[in-house]
């Protein structure tokens, strides 16, 4: 399998680093012939407003949107916002992939920036670095909550999707990698 | 020291920065116009460097109310200066909550010896090196993030390159030289021992490393990416040149697609000649904002 990490501004290298440890085939995804290539997506952390501007200027919005549709994809922070349905603060485009409400930089600037420990719906420990990082306010029927911070969901799943607002490919656990990884090898391609 | 989870977050911020495009703003109408031609996050400061070269006087922080303005206007990460050495200025930065403060050599230093000691504080800092001892003891003072001086508002790249160029040999350097030869090497880069031994065992910082000072066209930014900057500062070449809007959309497109001479090209096409340049070498050496910092 090879899994392609939209690399258009942000933390890809991380996230390639991460899979890569975790045994994947990694390369990065900057054009329409890169998405096509993959079998799975990674929508990496990084600046959403700067992602959506280049999606659009080179004509990336639509095949990413289709990649995304029927392809495995795992999105984290911007990666988040790019897939939820709908985004406030302020209001911006989205795929609108994940039946999710966000609000970014919800916890504030980056002096509110911080590191936790969360508990899934499993009961295993995972440590999450969130940073400027949004927060899920609304969530969808066919969304499933894995793992809550503060009350709210920040690890959830929606049929091919898995979503967190923090960054797994900061911390040294490749728990959620490897799960990605199992669930992208059960996705028929 | 490195591994606390304060300055992880830290450094977490400056790996989301990674593969764009930071512009100098003095106030909120030009940060729109960088966060919507792609900035991933806006500079603040009092004049862009070329206007500091020109007037001269002292520089110092951005008033408080233009800070407070751009962030107002603006989602993406708001950045500010402060005078080299001066931490209540970078004080008043971290309680506005600046998402990171650059302790700048492009302002009138305030501490001709000492720098910031930057652990101290919750909020991140970016600070300038020129080469790799420069960097260490940077770092070593807390910095998050480094970035290469160049020549700041000179419109000429020869500066960033050298100290791209720099960095990255000294460090190729380090890492060919046996563990038993780096006291030697760390007592003639002026830097740590420990992180010596860091440079020895990855081959790079620990933290991220961009690249600033001179930057003025959509080819100079991807070269600077390609000889090592993980991302670009723009200052000047942006709001000094004869299109802005133009410039900064270009600028952005080079930096994610440097790998790519088509693209590269694509995002020259439409400009016209950049902002007015200096020839570094007719500078007085009083005139240099890179050899400030210590």
């Amino acid at each position: 399998m090879r899994l392609g990490v939209l690399a258009i501004q942000g933390n890809f290298e991380a996230h390639a680093k991460a899979f890569a440890e975790a045994g994947a085939e990694v390369f990065e995804v900057r054009t329409t012939a890169d998405l096509e290539a993959a079998d799975a997506l990674v929508l990496p952390g990084g600046e959403s407003t700067t992602m959506l501007k280049l999606l659009h200027e080179e004509g990336l919005w639509d095949a990413l949107r289709q990649a995304c549709h029927s392809k495995p994809v795992f999105a984290t922070c911007a990666g988040a916002i790019l897939l939820a349905k709908d985004v406030h603060h302020p209001e911006q485009a989205s795929l609108g992939l994940v039946d999710i409400g966000v609000e970014r930089n919800a916890y504030g600037r980056q002096v509110h920036s911080t590191v936790a420990q969360i508990i899934t719906g499993e009961g295993q420990t995972l440590e999450a670095v969130f940073i400027r990082a949004p927060i899920i306010r609304r969530v969808g029927e066919g969304v499933r909550v894995l793992a809550r911070y503060a009350g709210d969901p920040v690890l959830v799943e929606q049929d091919h999707y898995l979503v967190a607002t923090f960054h797994p490919e900061l911390t040294k656990d490749r728990t959620l990698h490897r799960l990605f990884l199992e669930k992208a090898a059960r996705v028929p391609a | 020291m490195f591994l606390t989870d304060q300055f992880r977050v830290k450094v977490g911020l400056a790996e989301m920065l990674k593969g764009g495009v930071i512009m100098d703003v003095t106030n909120a109408e030009q940060a729109l116009i960088a966060e919507k031609a792609g900035a991933c996050a806006v500079m603040a400061l009092v004049k862009v460097p070329s206007d500091i070269r020109k007037e001269g006087g002292v520089a110092r922080m951005s008033p408080v109310s233009k800070i407070r303005e751009i962030q107002q206007t603006v989602s993406i990460p708001v950045m500010a200066k402060a005078r080299i050495g001066h931490f209540m200025e970078a004080r008043v930065l971290e309680a506005l909550e600046v998402d990171f403060i650059d302790e700048s050599e492009v302002l009138t230093p305030a501490d001709d010896e000492h720098h910031i000691w930057k652990h101290d504080f919750k909020v991140p800092f970016v600070c300038g090196a020129r080469n790799l001892g420069e960097a260490l003891r940077r770092i070593a003072e807390g910095a998050a993030l480094i970035r290469t001086k160049g020549e700041a508002g000179s419109g000429n790249i020869v500066e960033a390159v050298r100290h791209m160029r720099t960095i990255v040999k000294e460090m190729r350097a380090i890492r060919a030289y046996s563990v038993d030869e780096l006291t030697a090497e760390s007592k003639k880069h002026q830097a740590p021992l420990e992180l010596m031994l860091y440079i020895h065992e990855h081959g790079k910082l620990p933290v991220p490393n961009f690249s600033a000072g001179g930057v003025a066209t959509p080819a100079d930014a991807a070269l600077v990416m390609h000889l090592g900057a993980e991302t670009v500062f723009v200052g000047s070449g942006i709001f000094k040149s004869p299109d802005p809007a133009a410039f900064a959309k270009a600028i952005v497109k080079a930096t994610t697609y440097y790998k790519d001479p088509l693209k590269v090209l694509e995002a020259s096409e439409e400009l016209p000649d950049g902002m007015p340049g200096l020839d570094i070498r007719q500078l007085e050496e009083t005139d240099l904002m890179a050899t400030r910092g210590w």
